[in-house]
C-alpha cells in the first residue's frame, strides 16, 4: 500500500516564502501567547493548595466557582475531574504571613474554609481526600530545572549534528527545533490548557521527536548532495523532502495513533501529556516539510560543504 | 542469507527468550498482604501463626494464606479493603511485640524469583499512598552551630582570662568586642588555636572597641547541612519503620529536601505525627550494686534506679539521675582510634555538658555509663468514638561502656564494630541534632485511584500497540508483520529491562512506554521505504533488502542518537515525573535500535534468505 506516489515531486521549496511567513506569524503569536497571556501553570509549578471535593448530586462548575467567589476565594481554578460530581479546586497559597504556621496547617485551614463555603450553597459535598499542597519555592525550582533540561538537550543535539553533519545543518535543526517547541508551548498557552509536570515532560519529548524528523530529511539531503553531480540546492532539497515524505507522514501517523489511544484511554493523569505530544507531532511534521529545509537554503548550504574531506586534500588535487 | 552471520541469529534468539522471561513477572499481580515482624525477643513461629489465624477468625476477617518467610510472616488477603481491616485487627491483637505493616505479596513463581526476575515496583500513582516533601530548616542548623561557637569562645576567653566587653551572634558567626587591641590579639591566638573551622577577622567597632569576628567557614557549613540531611533521613527511616510501612521511599532531593513516599498509607495525619516525633538522648550512670539479670527476672529495682533494655534485649540497670542530655551534645562522628586503629565514636559536648561530664568522670573511672535513646511518638486512639491523644515513649539503651579515664568536652567510645560505631554516632546525632523540618508538599493517592490508573494505563498500551500493529501490517504487508513482531518484543524487552533494573513504574512511565511504541516503529518505516525504493530502482529483491538495511542504518543511528540525547537530558536534569519518563524513553529507544534493526533483519533473512529465486517482495 502506498499513500504517496513515489514519483511525487511537489515544489515545497517554491512555497518557502509563504511557509516562512506562516511560521513567523505562528512564532510571533506563540511568543505573544506565552508572554502576554501566560501559561496556565499547574499546581506543580505555582505552588498552592489542591482540594478535591465530591458532590452527592451532579453540579455545575460555574456554581462552584460562584460559591467560592462569594466566600472571597477569587482566583480559584475550578475544574471538573471527569464526570459532574468530582471537582478539583486549585488555590494560590495565601500570602505569607508573619505567623509561624507550617504550610501544612495552612492547607488544612483553607480546605476547611472552602468546604464551609461550598456547603453553604449545597450541603451534599465533602472532601474527597486530604488537601494536597506544594510550596511555591518547589514550583520555582521545577520551572528552572525544566528550562535547564530544554537548554541542555538542545545544546547536546546541536553538538552531535555539528560533528556528524555540518554546522549549517546543526543550526537549521536547532532553529526549527526551537520553532517547534515554542509553537507547541504557544498553542498550549493560547488555549490555556493546564501546564503541569507531565506537559513539561511531553514538551521535552517533542524536542526529541522533532529532531528525529529533521535528521531523517537532512540525512537524505546530505546523501543527494554527494550522489548528484550537478544540481541546484533548491532542487536537491525538494527531492530530499519528497523522497522522505512518505516516511515523515507514516511515522507521524503511527506515533499519533499511540498518543491518541493514550489520550482516549489513559485517563486524566496523562491527558495533558498526550495532547501536547499530538500538537508537537503535528507541528514537528509540518516544520520538517515546510520550514527546516528552506532554513537550510537560507543558511546557504551547498554541495561543497558536504563532500568528504579527503577530496579537498590538496595532495590529491595536485596529482595528474 | 550469507550476509547475516549465524551468531546474530543466536543473539536475537537469546534476547527474545530473556525478554519474555524477565518481563513475565509483571503478569503476576501482587496480592494485598499484611507483614508481621517481631520486635525485641518476640518470635515469628508456628505459635504466632496459630494466634494470628485465631485472631482473624475471631474478628471474622477472611484471609487466604499465612506463611513464614525467613523472619517475617505474611498474611494474604483477597483485596485491599479486607487487608486494611485485617491489619487494624492484628495491630491491636499483637500489640507492641510485633510490627504490623501493609504489604504487597508477590505471586511470582519461585523459579522466576530464583533467577532474579521481579515485577516492576509500582509508583504511588499506581498503588496509592502518601507523598511528602520535607524541607530542613537550614537557619535552625546555622543558629545551633553559632550558639555552640558562642559558648565555646566565651569559655575559652574565660579560661585564658581575656577580659571582653561582649560576645554576641552576628551574621553567620560570632563577634567578640574588646577594650584594647592587646586583649583582642590574645583572644585571637586563643580562639584560632582552638578552632580550625572558623574564619577569623578583626575590625574596629563604631564605639571604638576592638572587634573579633569569627565566621563559620562555608565548606564547614555545607558539610554540616549535608550531615543534617543524612541524619534526618536516618531518623525518618527509623520512624517510618515504626509506622509499619513496607518499602517506603525516603531520599534526599536537592540540597535541603527529603522525599518521603509511603505506599499503602492513607491516613496522612497519622503519618505526619509519626514523622514529627521527638527523640532525645540521655547519659546515665550504671548502678553496679544491682545484678541486671536478677532485676529483670524479679522486677525489683532500687527506687533511684530504672531497668532498661538494650536493642538486643539485654537488661541494664541505670541510675535515674541524668549526667548529660542530648541537647548538650554538639556532635558525634564515627571513626577510628588513632592509637589502636579500632572503630570508635567521637562525641563533642557543649561547655555546660562538658563541665558536668568532667565532674562525673573524675569520680567514676572504671565504672559503666549508659546512653539511653528516648523517642516520643504521638498516638491517637479512638475510645468511645472520641479521639484520645497520648504519646508512646520507647526507651532503649544504645550503648553501655566502661569509663576509661577523666574527660569533658570531647570523648570517644570504643569496643564497637565499625557498623555499630556508625549506627551509634547516627543515633546520637539524630537524637540531638535533627534539624526541624517543614512539610512543603503533600499529596495523597487513594488505592482505588491507583487501581484505576493501572487499568487505564494497560488499556492505553494495549490499544496503542494493537492499532500500530494493524496499521503497519496493512501498509507494509509481510515486512509490516515482521516489524510487528519486533515491536511486540520491543515492549517485552523494555519491560524486562525496567523490571531487572528496578525502575519504579509510574503513570508518566507508562506514557513513555506508549510513546516509545509509536516511535520505535520509525526505524522499520525507514527500512521498508528504502527497500521499496531499491526495488523501484530495479534491484533484485535480496539486493534490495541488503541495501535497504545498509542505507537506512546510518540515518536510524543519527536519528536515535539525537533522540537518546534528549532522553538523557530528561533524566539528568529532571526529577520526579520527568525523570521516570526520561528513563523509560531512554531504555525504549535503546532497545528499539536492537529490535527494529537486528531482530527484523534476522527474521527477514530467515524468511527470504534461502529462496535464491525470490521474485517479489511483500513490502
Amino acid at each position: 500500500m502506498e499513500i504517496f506516489h513515489h514519483d511525487l515531486n511537489i515544489d515545497f521549496l517554491g512555497m518557502r516564502k509563504v511557509s516562512i511567513v506562516i511560521s513567523a506569524i505562528l512564532l510571533i503569536v506563540s511568543v505573544w501567547a506565552i508572554t502576554v497571556k501566560g501559561l496556565n501553570y499547574g499546581l506543580d509549578f505555582t505552588g498552592g493548595i489542591l482540594i478535591e471535593v465530591n458532590y452527592e448530586q451532579p453540579v455545575d462548575v460555574g456554581d462552584v466557582r460562584g460559591a467560592l467567589e462569594k466566600a472571597g476565594f477569587e482566583h480559584a481554578v475550578v475544574q471538573s475531574m471527569g464526570g459532574t460530581r468530582d471537582i478539583s479546586i486549585r488555590l494560590q497559597p495565601p500570602k505569607a504571613t508573619d505567623n509561624k504556621e507550617s504550610p501544612d496547617q495552612v492547607a488544612g485551614e483553607v480546605s476547611k474554609r472552602v468546604l464551609a463555603a461550598l456547603q453553604a450553597g449545597n450541603p451534599g459535598v465533602k472532601l474527597a481526600q486530604p488537601p494536597d499542597f506544594v510550596g511555591p519555592e518547589v514550583g520555582q525550582e521545577l520551572k528552572t530545572s525544566g528550562i535547564y533540561a530544554a537548554i541542555v538537550v538542545i545544546i547536546g543535539i546541536m553538538f552531535y549534528l555539528w560533528m556528524r553533519f555540518e554546522k549549517r545543518f546543526a543550526f537549521a535543526a536547532v532553529v526549527s527545533e526551537i520553532h517547534d517547541t515554542v509553537i507547541t508551548v504557544g498553542i498550549i498557552a493560547l488555549v490555556q490548557r493546564e501546564f503541569d509536570m507531565t506537559v513539561l515532560a511531553s514538551v521535552l519529548a517533542v524536542i526529541g521527536y522533532s529532531i528525529n524528523d529533521k535528521v531523517v530529511v537532512f540525512d537524505r539531503v546530505r546523501e543527494l548532495f554527494r550522489l548528484t553531480r550537478k544540481a541546484e540546492t533548491p532542487q536537491i532539497l525538494n527531492r530530499a523532502i519528497n523522497n522522505t515524505l512518505s516516511r515523515t507522514i507514516i511515522t507521524s501517523v503511527f506515533t499519533a495513533i499511540t498518543m491518541a489511544s493514550l489520550w482516549l484511554f489513559g485517563g486524566t493523569a496523562v491527558h495533558g501529556f498526550a495532547i501536547t505530544m499530538l500538537i508537537g507531532i503535528l507541528v514537528g511534521t509540518l516544520s520538517s516539510i515546510f520550514f527546516a529545509s528552506p532554513l537550510l537554503l537560507w543558511f546557504g548550504v551547498s554541495k561543497t560543504d558536504l563532500m568528504p574531506v579527503t577530496k579537498e586534500n590538496p595532495e590529491l588535487a595536485r596529482r595528474p | 542469507m550469507s550476509d547475516f552471520p549465524r551468531w546474530k541469529y543466536w543473539l536475537v534468539g537469546i534476547v527474545m527468550v530473556l525478554g519474555i522471561v524477565y518481563a513475565a513477572p509483571n503478569a503476576f499481580r501482587p496480592q494485598p498482604a499484611v507483614q508481621i515482624v517481631a520486635n525485641r525477643e518476640a518470635k515469628v513461629d508456628q505459635a504466632l501463626q496459630k494466634q494470628v489465624a485465631g485472631d482473624l477468625d475471631k474478628a471474622s476477617i477472611p484471609f487466604q494464606d499465612i506463611s513464614i518467610e525467613k523472619d517475617r510472616m505474611l498474611v494474604r488477603f483477597a483485596n485491599t479493603e479486607v487487608q486494611l481491616r485485617g491489619s487494624d485487627a492484628l495491630r491491636v491483637a499483637l500489640g507492641d511485640d510485633y510490627t504490623v505493616a501493609l504489604n504487597l505479596a508477590t505471586t511470582v513463581p519461585q523459579w522466576l524469583q530464583a533467577i532474579g526476575a521481579h515485577a516492576m515496583p509500582l509508583g504511588l500513582d499506581l498503588q496509592g499512598g502518601v507523598h511528602f516533601l520535607m524541607a530542613v530548616d537550614q537557619d535552625a542548623v546555622l543558629q545551633k552551630q553559632q550558639q555552640r561557637y558562642l559558648d565555646d569562645i566565651r569559655s575559652t576567653l574565660r579560661q585564658k582570662q581575656v577580659p571582653y566587653d561582649v560576645v554576641s551572634l552576628s551574621g553567620d558567626g560570632v563577634q567578640a568586642v574588646f577594650k584594647t587591641s592587646a586583649d583582642r590579639d590574645k583572644a585571637l591566638d586563643a580562639v584560632s588555636g582552638d578552632n580550625t573551622d572558623l574564619n577569623i577577622t578583626t575590625s574596629r567597632t563604631p564605639g571604638g572597641g576592638y572587634a573579633l569576628h569569627a565566621a563559620i567557614k562555608p565548606d564547614v557549613l555545607d558539610k554540616l547541612a549535608q550531615s543534617t540531611i543524612t541524619q534526618n533521613v536516618t531518623t525518618l527511616r527509623n520512624r517510618v519503620n515504626a509506622l509499619g510501612v513496607s518499602e517506603p521511599l525516603i531520599q534526599q532531593q536537592g540540597q535541603t529536601r527529603i522525599v518521603v513516599e509511603l505506599p499503602g498509607v492513607q491516613d496522612t495525619a497519622e503519618a505526619k505525627r509519626v514523622l514529627g516525633a521527638v527523640a532525645s538522648l540521655e547519659y546515665h550512670a550504671n548502678d553496679e550494686s544491682v545484678n541486671p539479670q536478677e532485676a529483670a527476672r524479679t522486677g525489683n529495682v532500687p527506687p533511684d534506679d530504672r531497668l532498661y533494655f538494650t536493642k538486643d534485649g539485654q537488661p541494664v540497670v541505670l541510675k535515674k539521675r541524668v549526667i548529660v542530655s542530648g541537647d548538650e551534645l554538639v556532635d558525634a562522628s564515627s571513626g577510628y582510634d588513632q592509637q589502636t586503629g579500632l572503630p570508635n565514636v567521637n562525641v563533642t559536648l557543649n561547655s555546660t555538658g562538658a563541665r558536668k561530664m568532667l565532674d562525673f568522670t573524675t569520680q567514676n573511672v572504671g565504672k559503666r555509663m549508659g546512653v539511653v535513646y528516648i523517642e516520643r511518638t504521638p498516638v491517637v486512639k479512638i475510645v468511645d468514638g472520641k479521639e484520645v491523644h497520648s504519646s508512646k515513649t520507647t526507651e532503649t539503651v544504645l550503648n553501655n561502656a566502661v569509663i576509661q579515664g577523666v574527660f569533658g568536652k570531647k570523648f570517644q567510645t570504643t569496643g564497637l564494630t565499625q557498623q555499630e560505631a556508625q549506627t551509634l554516632s547516627l543515633m546520637l546525632r539524630s537524637g540531638s541534632l535533627a534539624a526541624p523540618m517543614d512539610i512543603v508538599q503533600q499529596s495523597v493517592i487513594g488505592p482505588s485511584l491507583g487501581q484505576d490508573n493501572i487499568k487505564k494505563g494497560e488499556r492505553a498500551v494495549i490499544l496503542g500497540l494493537a492499532l500500530v500493529l494493524v496499521a503497519a501490517a496493512i501498509y507494509y504487508r509481510l515486512f509490516g508483520l515482521v516489524a510487528d513482531i519486533a515491536l511486540v518484543f520491543n515492549l517485552l524487552i523494555l519491560v524486562a529491562i525496567m523490571s531487572a533494573v528496578g525502575v519504579t513504574l509510574t503513570m508518566p512511565g507508562i506514557a513513555g512506554i506508549v510513546l516509545t511504541l509509536g516511535m520505535s516503529i520509525d526505524a522499520n518505516v525507514l527500512i521498508c521505504e528504502r527497500i521499496r525504493e531499491e526495488l523501484r530502482n530495479g534491484s533484485t529483491p535480496l539486493a534490495s533488502i541488503r541495501a535497504g538495511y545498509e542505507k537506512a542504518w546510518h540515518v536510524i543511528l543519527d536519528a536515535n542518537v539525537t533522540h537518546l540525547l534528549a532522553a538523557l537530558g530528561l533524566i539528568t536534569v529532571g526529577s520526579g515525573a520527568i525523570k521516570g519518563f526520561g528513563v523509560t524513553l531512554f531504555i525504549g529507544i535503546s532497545t528499539s535500535l536492537f529490535t527494529s534493526v537486528t531482530m527484523t533483519h534476522a527474521i527477514t533473512a530467515l524468511i527470504h534468505g534461502r529462496r535464491k529465486k525470490l521474485k517479489t517482495l511483500w513490502v
